[in-house]
């Protein structure tokens, strides 16, 4: 809401301040300031002309005109003008020399098309009223020569937008700022709604309401005789302008005026054009209207319809009818002024997505008592403006509204606030509010529904409190309070902290991610937090069949981008596509790591998950339907990474990130979680066949690991051999995990052997160093593969593994004998499940 | 030595024993090396040096002779182990000098030779709050990212026409009525925890959250919230306030301006904002004339999160008693958050994942 300071004053008594310190006021009361934009400080030495001389100078492209015109001096000045929309007698603002317009513009007598022009005739653009303006302004005839323009046409102005939060519409106009206003400042208020329309006998145009549920109060007013080529006055279109609408024509100007300063839409027929009674309905099936926007528009039947015994002139409080609409040439006007259902108009207003300065109006709630005063305020203008003559009657159909009372004890708004406000000062606030405050009142409604029953709050010295027709939000003893406080001051409210019982610190689970992030972090990763929206050419770049489950994914109905309307099922197509902006960026040695949800549709789950009621809590059965249509969202942990993992310095060459890196990355998660990995050989998209790990913890796959297969690397643009890992943190956080038993450290001395074992090429390295574990038994403290070698020494298709292992008793010295028995125990089991023949043997 | 004669026992006198000690001691001088100092003390103490020797006729002497000479040879070796001692101690000296010199190296040598890597400061940031909330004896609370619309509209007494609605920029899930959404805020955790404890309820929920905005310096459609939400008799506005003051002051020390004001939400009554005052131009851009400011507008304040005592409608959705129990929720942006402590300027670079960016955050921030 853009408020020009001048109009604001006209209805509000506000001491000397700045336009700063009066959106500060009106921010601590809850209408925060957006910016202060200030018209015409700058503007001097522009006063009023008339033009006594026109001539028409020769030869140039476009028409130039010299001009004399007198400005109350001892002499006409002469000036060169490049408009001709102003004509012999005609008053005009006058820039002299010397004069300045807005911003910083100087004027000065200078030569130009051959002749002296001493001085500027400005449009309203130049004067800073308007963006633009097609030609010079032309002054009302009678203007008195030589004034001030900036006096004149009140060009002096600062305009304060403010932000309106959806609840108070009625600040969405200058009266519900100014009442703000005056009980900020403490000042008076003159409501600019106290127009007092005389008391009509009879109706005007015929109406009736067929929906109250769609409007309570529909008023008409007619006026006949109107000028339609009369203007809006330069004031007016200015303080449109400012206020942020574009003039338009003096019957829609006067409309929209009225609505910026009372709140209240108002529309503009052009009687003529109506035939017969008008009814507010909602639409029938198949309707159709072309509204002022051109767009011929199929209604819904829940959309409210303004019609005639033609069908539909206008969706109500949203947008007219193209047929109705006032013309150049219209002179018998019908205003209409009306109170709409406001979830009608929210819901018009969506399903069109049409949303205009009315119909914003209608959903955040307007004045029910306005539609009398503002269409006679509106009757008025037109009348003195435009010159038409407002016929006797007015047609006022009404549909009965049960009144809302709120009934708090006085202390309630303390007791919300934290603090104490004496009963005067509530039920002062209150009444700056608008409302209605009586005391000594204690019955509550007859049947007040579930929902007020358990709002209501009891106590001593119970009010009971009737909320003005421009307050429809307050329904609620909280609505109350904070009218209160709010007018007492936020800034005012006590600063306690509270004392919380005892709290238990974070879960497990909450531990475990964040050791999971230092760990990763720790080994050289640096964390990522990808968007989560992926497309299908995602799974297409992944190499994932056609059948695998990563592909059923949850789609947006409204996207950002049309390519990624999916949710992910993975992290890596993020991740790695952050990887190729780092390299791209000159970053190409690349550990990333993300730690987040995944969405996992289910094939079975129910499409919608329904809306429940809100006036009791739901049941079980009610709350476990919601979650059945939500997908599954765990939590998975991925690594990406190429380039060199170990640096290279002057130290000597670095190690390039490999396959077992990333294998690695999911062991020290795994061992943050208190698990041990087991390791085995998979395929599994989008890893190199021959390259990847499934991850198992116990009998539980929880990912993989590897490096990329070639096509993916080359589908992403990645560097060669690009790695990653991803595995799923909710499955190992879901493991049981025994807390460390604390081991018996043994002070007898180690016994070391080292083992070379010859296995087949293919033999996965894994269940030999089980077999070694298990066949080696209790005496084994540690076992290290400290070598794998493929040459010719190893044999064909063969490969040569050596380990070293370590013994210790936690009793004895263990002698020879014992360690050499413990370790041919561990060959003969190595032997027997993998084949593995000791070396040399 | 074969006539014996204990006067005649001539290494035993009193010259030649000075004698013996001065060769010693100037042998101890002139050795140059430790090398040539062992070969002087097997010479000059040694079993076969002149010293020993001497020891050894001691037995000849008559008793009462043997004291002196005793004596004598004992004052000899004392001196002499001493002046080996400290010329020992010159020589290892010299050598370490020496030999620790050579083996010098340029210890400026860049480092860098463990890969080190970040956790992203939104992340560690979340953690850092909840560690605020969790020392005041809050528990930390978890939900869903994708939502039933339920739990992020109706329960928290946004009604489908409501204009809080149209204005949260939803993501739906296809199709637009499936009830499910992307939430667009932390607050659908308040329900899900208002329906599976009971209060005092004392919880702080950080998280991601999702808006239909186009990624620019000041926003993105992904960004993170912290939410919190305290249940309990006798809760009051002045407790939220000392509550977000407390919060503020950890957050950013008392360098900070903060300003409540009043707002509008739905789902709390009484409902407030928490401003900062702009970190880049300090509030002066607010006032006109002054230079315009592109990280507040030139509003002079940044909203930090909305908060207030929440709706007894809530309460009522989720089953609690609001003539017993009241609170307070808030819910507070961690990437203004980020941008006020760490003077973060640009959204994008908080979304985009260049490791320049997060690497200087380290493990914690």
């Amino acid at each position: 809401m853009k408020v020009p300071l001048s109009w604001l004053r006209e209805y509000v008594d506000l001491p000397a301040v700045t336009a700063h310190e009066v959106a500060e006021k009106l921010t601590a009361a809850g209408l925060k300031l957006e910016g202060v934009t200030s018209y015409g400080h700058d503007i001097k030495n522009v006063v009023v002309g008339e033009v006594l001389a026109i001539e028409l100078l020769e030869g140039f492209k476009k028409p130039i005109r010299h001009c004399q015109v007198e400005v109350g001096e001892a002499t006409p000045r002469e000036i060169v003008c490049g408009a001709t929309n102003f004509e012999v007698g005609d008053r005009v603002p006058v820039a002299l020399p010397g004069a300045v317009l807005p911003g910083g513009f100087e004027i000065a007598s200078r030569k130009t098309y051959g002749r002296l022009s001493d001085g500027m005739i400005c449009s309203e653009a130049e004067l800073g009223m308007a963006d633009s303006s097609p030609g010079i302004l032309v002054l009302p005839k009678g203007t008195p020569i030589g004034v001030d323009v900036v006096e004149l046409l009140d060009l002096r102005d600062d305009v304060i937008e403010l932000e309106i939060t959806p609840d108070i519409g009625y600040a969405l106009s200058i009266r519900g700022v100014a009442r703000e206003a005056a009980t900020a400042f403490d000042s008076a208020f003159l409501d600019p709604a106290d127009v007092s329309p005389p008391a009509e006998s009879g109706p005007s145009y015929p109406a009736s309401i067929a929906d109250p549920s769609a409007c309570d109060r529909f008023v008409l007013r007619e006026i006949r005789g109107f000028d339609p080529s009369a203007e809006s006055p330069p004031w007016m279109r200015a303080r449109l302008s400012r206020a942020g609408m574009r003039p338009v024509s003096l019957a829609v100007d006067v409309t929209n005026y009225v609505m910026l300063e009372l709140g209240q839409p108002l529309h503009a027929f052009d009687a003529t054009k109506l035939t017969g009674e008008i009814v507010v309905r909602r639409a029938e099936p198949g309707e159709t209207l072309e509204t002022l926007d051109h767009v011929v528009r199929t209604l819904n039947p829940e959309d409210i319809l303004i019609t005639d015994q033609s069908g539909a002139i206008s969706m109500a409080g949203t947008m007219g009818g193209l047929h109705t609409e006032i013309s150049d040439d219209s002179t018998d006007i019908v205003i209409e002024a009306a109170h709409f259902s406001p979830s009608g108009t929210a819901r018009m207003s969506r399903r069109h997505n049409l949303v205009s300065e009315a119909s914003k109006r209608f959903e955040r709630g307007v004045d029910r008592e306005l539609p009398l005063q503002a269409s006679w305020r509106a009757a008025l203008l037109l009348a003195e403006l435009g010159g038409g003559t407002i016929q006797p009657g007015v047609t006022h159909a009404a549909a009965p509204v049960r009144p809302v009372h709120i009934l708090i004890p006085s202390g309630h708004p303390g007791k919300v606030a934290g603090t104490t406000y004496d009963r005067e000062t509530v039920i002062r606030r209150l009444e700056q509010v608008g409302c209605t405050v009586e005391s000594g009142v204690a019955e509550s409604p007859a049947d007040p529904g579930e929902i007020a029953a358990k709002l209501a709050v009891t106590g001593e010295d119970m009010l009971k409190v009737t909320p003005p027709s421009w307050r429809p939000d307050l329904t609620d003893p909280n609505d109350l309070a904070e009218e209160v406080i709010r007018l007492e001051g936020y800034e005012n409210l006590p600063s306690i902290l509270p004392t919380a019982p005892a709290g238990t610190g974070l879960s497990e689970a909450q531990r475990l991610r964040r050791r999971v992030g230092r760990a990763l972090a720790a080994s050289g990763y640096v964390e990522t937090l990808a968007y989560p929206f992926n497309g299908e050419r995602d799974f297409d770049n992944l190499q994932l069949p056609a059948d695998d489950a990563r592909r059923l994914a949850v789609r947006l109905a409204n996207p950002l981008s049309e390519d990624e309307p999916l949710m992910r099922t993975t992290l890596l197509p993020g991740l790695l596509k952050t990887l190729v902006r780092n390299v791209g960026r000159g970053w190409g040695d690349v550990a990333l790591f993300e730690m987040g949800l995944v969405y996992r549709p289910s094939k079975d789950a129910p499409a919608v998950a329904p809306v429940l009621g809100v006036a009791h809590r739901p049941d079980e059965r009610e709350l476990a339907s919601i979650e059945a249509a939500l997908p599954a969202q765990p939590l998975r942990v991925g690594v990406v990474l190429a380039g060199e993992f170990d640096p290279s310095g002057w130290w000597g060459r670095g190690r390039a990130a490999d396959w077992a890196d990333a294998v690695e990355a999911a062991r020290t998660i795994a061992r943050e979680a208190g698990v041990t990995l087991d390791v085995r050989a998979d395929r599994h998209e989008p890893w190199h066949p021959g390259r990847c790990a499934a991850l198992y913890a116990g009998d539980t796959l929880i990912g993989h690991a590897g490096e990329l297969h070639p096509r993916v690397i080359e589908a992403y643009g990645l560097p060669p051999r690009t790695c990653a890992m991803e595995l799923e943190l909710t499955r190992l956080e879901s493991l049981p995990v025994s807390s460390a038993q604390a081991p018996v450290i043994s002070a007898y001395p180690v016994a070391s052997q080292d083992v070379a074992l010859i296995v087949d090429a293919d033999t996965p390295v894994a269940p030999v160093e089980a077999a070694l574990r298990e066949g080696a038994g209790e005496l084994l403290e540690s076992i290290r593969l400290f070598d794998v070698y493929t040459g010719a020494q190893a044999g064909e298709g063969k490969k040569s593994l050596a380990y070293s292992l370590r013994f210790r008793a936690s009793d004895r010295t263990l002698t020879v004998e014992e360690t050499t028995a413990a370790r041919d125990a561990a060959v003969a089991l190595a032997g027997e499940r993998t084949g593995a023949q000791l070396r040399g043997v | 030595m074969s006539n014996y004669d204990p006067v005649e026992v001539t290494p035993l006198h009193a010259d030649e024993m000075a004698r013996m000690q001065a060769d010693a001691l100037d042998a101890i001088k002139a050795a140059r090396d430790l090398d040539e100092l062992k070969q002087v003390r097997l010479t000059h103490v040694g079993d076969r040096s002149p010293i020993a020797l001497a020891n050894r006729e001691i037995g000849v002497l008559p008793p009462a002779a043997r004291a002196e000479a005793g004596k004598r040879i004992g004052g000899a070796r004392k001196a002499i182990a001493e002046g080996l001692a400290v010329r020992q101690a010159e020589l290892e000296a010299e050598r370490d000098e020496r030999v620790l010199v050579e083996e010098t190296v340029d210890v400026t040598l860049p480092s860098g030779r463990a890969p080190h890597g970040a956790r992203h400061p939104l992340t560690t940031l979340q953690e850092r709050i909840a560690d605020v909330f969790v020392a005041m004896g809050y528990g930390v609370a978890e939900g869903p990212e994708l939502e039933g619309e339920w739990f992020n509209f109706d329960a928290l007494n946004i009604s489908p026409d409501h204009p809080a609605r149209s204005e949260h920029d939803t993501f739906f899930v296809e199709s637009v009525d499936s009830g499910k959404v992307l939430r667009t805020q932390t607050s659908p955790v308040q329900i899900r925890t208002l329906l599976s404890r009971k209060p005092p309820i004392y919880v702080i929920a950080p998280g991601k959250v999702f808006r239909t905005d186009e990624l620019d310096a000041t926003h993105t459609p992904v960004f993170h919230q912290i939410e919190g939400l305290a249940i309990d008799e006798g809760l009051t506005m002045a407790h939220l306030k000392g509550t977000l003051d407390r919060f503020a002051e950890v957050m950013f020390g008392e360098g900070i301006t903060t300003r409540f004001r009043p707002n509008y939400f739905p789902f709390t009554e009484p409902s407030a904002e928490m401003d900062l005052k702009c970190f880049v131009c300090r509030g002066d851009s607010a006032i006109p004339g002054n230079p315009p400011c592109r990280t507040c507008k030139s509003e002079g304040w940044i909203e930090w999160g909305g908060c207030g005592m929440v709706n007894p409608r809530v309460l009522i959705a989720c089953g609690v008693d609001p003539g017993r129990y009241s609170g307070f929720a808030f819910g507070m942006g961690v990437e203004r958050t980020l941008m006020f402590r760490h003077n973060a300027e640009d959204m994008r670079d908080m979304v985009e994942g260049d490791v320049r960016f997060t690497l200087p955050f380290g493990m914690e921030v």
